[in-house]
Parts: C-alpha cells; structure tokens; sequence
C-alpha cells in the first residue's frame, strides 16, 4: 500500500524596498523576518533571539543517483550565518540566498497545505506591516510571491513529498516527467512575454508558467543553474532507510488556493499510485525540456507533444489519461494515502471540472487556474486602454497580480475562488496541524519556547537545566500528531516532565 | 511502451439548452463583463503609478 502523501511546500518571495536606493535585499529579507519573529505571539516570550534553526542533518548534496561520483555535481551550499527561525505553527521562516523563504510546516493532505500556504501568505502580510514600524518613515518593504523577476532570474516554489524509499528513482522519472510537463496547464501562473533570449513579444506575448523557460535538464541534483525536471536531492528528513523526499523545483507560486490545491493534489494521487504500482500507461515524452516550454508557450493548449515511442499528444490529453488512471487507482486502492475519501473526492472532482473547464473554454476557470485569471486582467485592460504587448503597464499589472500587499494586490481583486477559511488560515499562523510531526514541534515551541535550543525537520534539542542537552528525534512524520502526543504535552508543566513521560 | 487509450471525453451538448438558459447565460455573460469592467476601474486606480520604472527596477537576485 502507498504510504500517506504528507506534503510541505517551501516558497521563495520576490523583495523590494520603496523609498530608498540603499538597501540590499539579504539585510531586507533578514530585517523582515526578524520583524515578524519578534511579534509572533507564544514563540518568544522570554528570550532575545529567535529559537534557531538546527542543521545538523542538512545535505543538500546528496544525490538519490547513489551511482553518480561525487565530484559529478556542486553541492548546494547551506548558509547557517543567515536568519533562521522556527515557528509555533511548525514552518519554517529564513533567508535563502537573497530571498526570505517559508516553509510550510509537513501537512497531511492538499487541503491542509493550501491553509499552511495560506497562512504563510498572512505571515509574509504581516511581516510587512512589522518592518515598516523598523524602517525610517517612507520605507517600506514589499513581498511578491512569484518566480521570476523577468529578466532570466528566477527563485521556486519547491513541493516536498513523502515516498517510500523502495520506489525506484527510475520509475519517480518515468511517472513524473509527463506529469510535471502537463499539469502546467492548470498550475502555471501567467507571465507576460518571454525569458528566452532571442525570443520576442511577438512570438511568445503571454505564457501559462513563470518556470519552465528556466528549466534545461531532465533530471539532476542543481536547483540554481542548470534546473532539471526531477531533482535528485536526496535528503528525507526522516527516517533514510524507509522513506524518500521528493523534492520538486518545477511549479509556479499560486495565487489561487484551487490551484495550489490541485498542483499537490493531482502529485500526491500520482505518487501514491506509483508505489501502488497502478500506472498502466506512462507518458514518455521525447523531449521533456523542450516540452515543457512548448506547453508553456501554448494557451491554445492543442500543440502535440513528441512522445519517445514516435506518437503525439496534447498536455490536456495527457492529464485526462491520468485523471482515468487515478479513477482506476481510487476504486481499487481507497483515497487514504491523500488524505481519505473527503479530501481525495475533492481532487478528482476538481481535476476534471478543471481539464473538462480548460478544454471547453478556458475562460470558464478564470477562478480557478491563476494563468487564465491574469491573462482575463491583461485582456481587459488591453482592450480598455488599446496597448499593445510592449506596453509596460502590462508588465507591471504582471508583477502586481502577485503583490501580497492587500492594498495593491490583484490576484487579491481577480474573483479567485477560495477553498480554505480566511479566519482557520489566520489562527493557522500560529498553530501546527494536528496530524503531522508538525504539531510536536509546534506544541512544544508554543509551551515550552524557553526551553528550546534548536529545532529542525526531524528533531528539536531541549535545554533540560543542568543536564546535558536533549535532542528528540522525530524521524516518523506520521508520528508526534494530536493524537499521539497532544494529552501528554497538556499534562506536562515543565519540559523534562514531557520528556520523562515520552521516554526521551 | 505501454498502449495508449483515447480518452473519452463528453462535451456539453449544446443541442440540449432550452431557450431559458441561452438567456441565463447571457445574463450572467452581461454579469461577468460588468464585473470585469468594475474590476478594471479598480486596477486603474491601484495600478503602480509609474509602471515603466516599477518594472526595469523589479530586480531579484536567483534563488533556490
């Protein structure tokens, strides 16, 4: 049986400082979250600094091709120096690079990750409004959560599913190529014009995805240069000998909660029923790379696509075949490994109503799909104010969709459909869910926040007092939930009470 | 290579819509177009006033 698809999404943010030419975007980002950490009720009533980041288990450099030498692929670099916090909701909140960068806390299901992306959506709000009490008057900081600046630098929305390390990498390609290509349909964010160099505004006015023109290998281990379809990081967070993250660059940042909702949904049923060994047809395409631009480049979403056994066919085809194949898989296997019937339902309804919607007419899910919901914004204004693709007002109603200030935002304003609840998504800030690891680590930073040292995806160190300190390993994360843990951490008033009743 | 099945879709069947919900549709098409044009005035009110420089001066450093 599939083990359960527990998922975590981690966002890099665009920055921008206004009112000011001196700034840098590391001292911005970092400024921005220590702003944020600093209010977060719970999290740090007695203490200066924010409880930090623990990277002893961090290895971004291993490789899931065990056969590759080891001088085959630069290593990412970790940055230990840079902000790192730890939230009382279990996420994750730092700057990577030059970005400040949330990661949701592990959830259970594509429900319970579109209220985590939501909540991180409210976090990044209100950090903004908290660095704008640290800057001098007329600074303000502004996050967009997008992936490209539009002039060939970009930064990812990077899922983060659980798989059962006996799967075999070849068979994660082989499902997951195809997959990845298509479903860009339905999970790109629009882009006015292109990044490819020598590629103009008459060929390429408008796309489906911010991401695909930055990708050029098949499979690999790079996330910055050289991004492939399938990355190869192999490091699970957890338990090595059972369980695999897969770790993927390749999706856009979603306005829309119904699309962030089906990007993980539709990948957690296809990984489910690979473990299930229950795809009976996969898409082999001929050209992934190139694939993956020509679907972004199509908005009549009609062009072929080049598969390796020498026949064709279209993104919308090849989703509807795995919407067929997932109705095959669901009836025979149950929808537990997604998170049970309610939410598993969900997104096979919501997977067709989607394809059926982009294939009839695809204005019809301007609600839904964030590509076609922009591009009705940019059809409007072009035709009220008669500009032509050049038009920079155009670019900047681009940008602007992803503006996460509630004043300027206009995914905010496109009618987007909502599927999780504004004041749920606002105590999520805060709170873990209740059925992951998540809600341990969140918990015990609620409670015993004084007694934290470090914490990190699979662990949490505790300064017991005059003992040594005390690292709790977490490597199951099905395990630490409400029900296992949640009497327990209520009954116990100090930390080593808790831990001498877990037999930590 | 696995076979590949053609996929068997099911279009709406436009032979079936009566009279009353071609108008429905106009109606909520009149709807859409009305919301559409309220939402543009807004745009225009919240649109970044000085587009051009907002967009040359929108420069992130790669990430990931």
């Amino acid at each position: 049986m599939a083990l359960p698809k527990i998922v975590g999404i981690e966002t890099e943010l665009g920055i921008m400082v206004r009112g000011t030419t001196e700034w840098n975007p590391v001292s911005a980002s970092s400024l921005l979250i220590n702003a944020y950490v600093g209010s977060e009720p719970g999290g740090l009533d007695d203490r200066s600094t924010p409880i930090a980041w623990d990277f002893i288990d961090e290895t971004p450099g291993a490789d899931a091709r065990d056969f590759l030498p080891p001088e085959f692929a630069l290593p990412p670099e970790i940055e230990t120096h840079l902000v790192n916090a730890v939230l009382t909701n279990g996420a994750r909140y730092y700057v990577d690079h030059a970005h400040p960068e949330i990661s949701t806390p592990e959830c259970r299901d594509a429900l319970s990750i579109v209220l985590y992306d939501r909540a991180a959506e409210l976090i990044a709000i209100d950090s903004m409004e908290q660095a704008a009490n640290a800057l001098p008057p007329g600074q303000e900081v502004i996050l967009y959560k997008d992936n490209s600046d539009r002039k060939g630098n970009s930064y990812g929305t990077h899922e983060n599913y659980l798989l059962d390390r006996s799967l075999p990498f070849g068979q994660i390609i082989n499902g997951a190529t195809g997959h990845f290509v298509s479903r860009q349909i339905f999970t790109g964010s629009g882009k006015v014009g292109s990044e490819l160099p020598g590629v103009g505004a008459n060929h390429v006015p408008y796309q489906l995805t911010q991401r695909a023109e930055h990708f050029e290998e098949e499979v690999g281990l790079e996330t910055t240069l050289k991004r492939p379809i399938i990355n190869t990081r192999d490091e699970p967070h957890a338990d090595s000998q059972r369980y695999r993250r897969l770790h993927v660059i390749v999706g856009d940042a979603n306005m829309s909660q119904v699309a962030t909702f089906l990007k993980v949904g539709t990948s957690c049923i296809l990984f489910a029923m690979l473990e299930d060994q229950s795809v009976e047809r996969f898409h082999l395409l001929d050209d992934p790379v190139h694939a993956m631009h020509q679907v972004s480049h199509d908005l009549t979403l009609r062009q072929p696509l080049k598969l390796e056994d020498g026949g064709t066919m279209t993104a919308l085809e090849m989703q509807f075949d795995l919407l067929a194949q997932a109705k095959e898989w669901s009836a025979r296997y149950g929808l537990d490994a997604v998170g049970g019937e309610t939410v598993g339902e969900m997104i096979l309804e919501r997977w067709e109503q989607v394809l059926t919607g982009l294939e009839s007419d695809p204005d019809s899910v301007a609600g839904q799909v964030d590509w076609v919901a922009k591009k009705r914004l940019i059809d409007g204004f072009r035709e009220r104010h008669d500009c032509d693709w050049g038009d920079s007002r155009l670019r900047a109603l681009d940008l602007q969709y992803h503006d996460l200030r509630p004043t300027k935002s206009l995914a905010a304003r496109a009618g987007l459909e909502t599927i999780v609840d504004e004041t749920e998504a606002k105590s999520a800030r805060h709170d873990p869910p209740t059925d992951t690891r998540a809600y341990f680590r969140g918990r015990c930073l609620q409670k015993f926040a004084s007694s934290v040292v470090a914490a990190n995806w699979d662990s949490i160190v505790f300064d017991v007092g005059d003992d040594p300190l005390r690292r709790v390993p977490m490597l199951e994360p099905a395990r630490g939930t409400l029900e296992h843990v949640g009497s327990l951490i209520d009954e116990s008033e100090t930390i080593v009470e808790l831990l001498d009743k877990l037999g930590a | 290579m696995a076979e590949r099945e053609q996929i068997k879709k099911s279009p709406a069947r436009r032979d079936e819509e009566d009279v009353s919900e071609v108008a429905a549709k106009s109606e909520s098409g009149e709807k859409l177009k009305a919301d559409l044009d309220d939402l543009l005035d807004e745009i225009d009110d919240v649109l970044e006033t000085n587009a051009e420089d907002f967009v040359k001066s929108y420069i992130q450093k790669g990430g990931e």
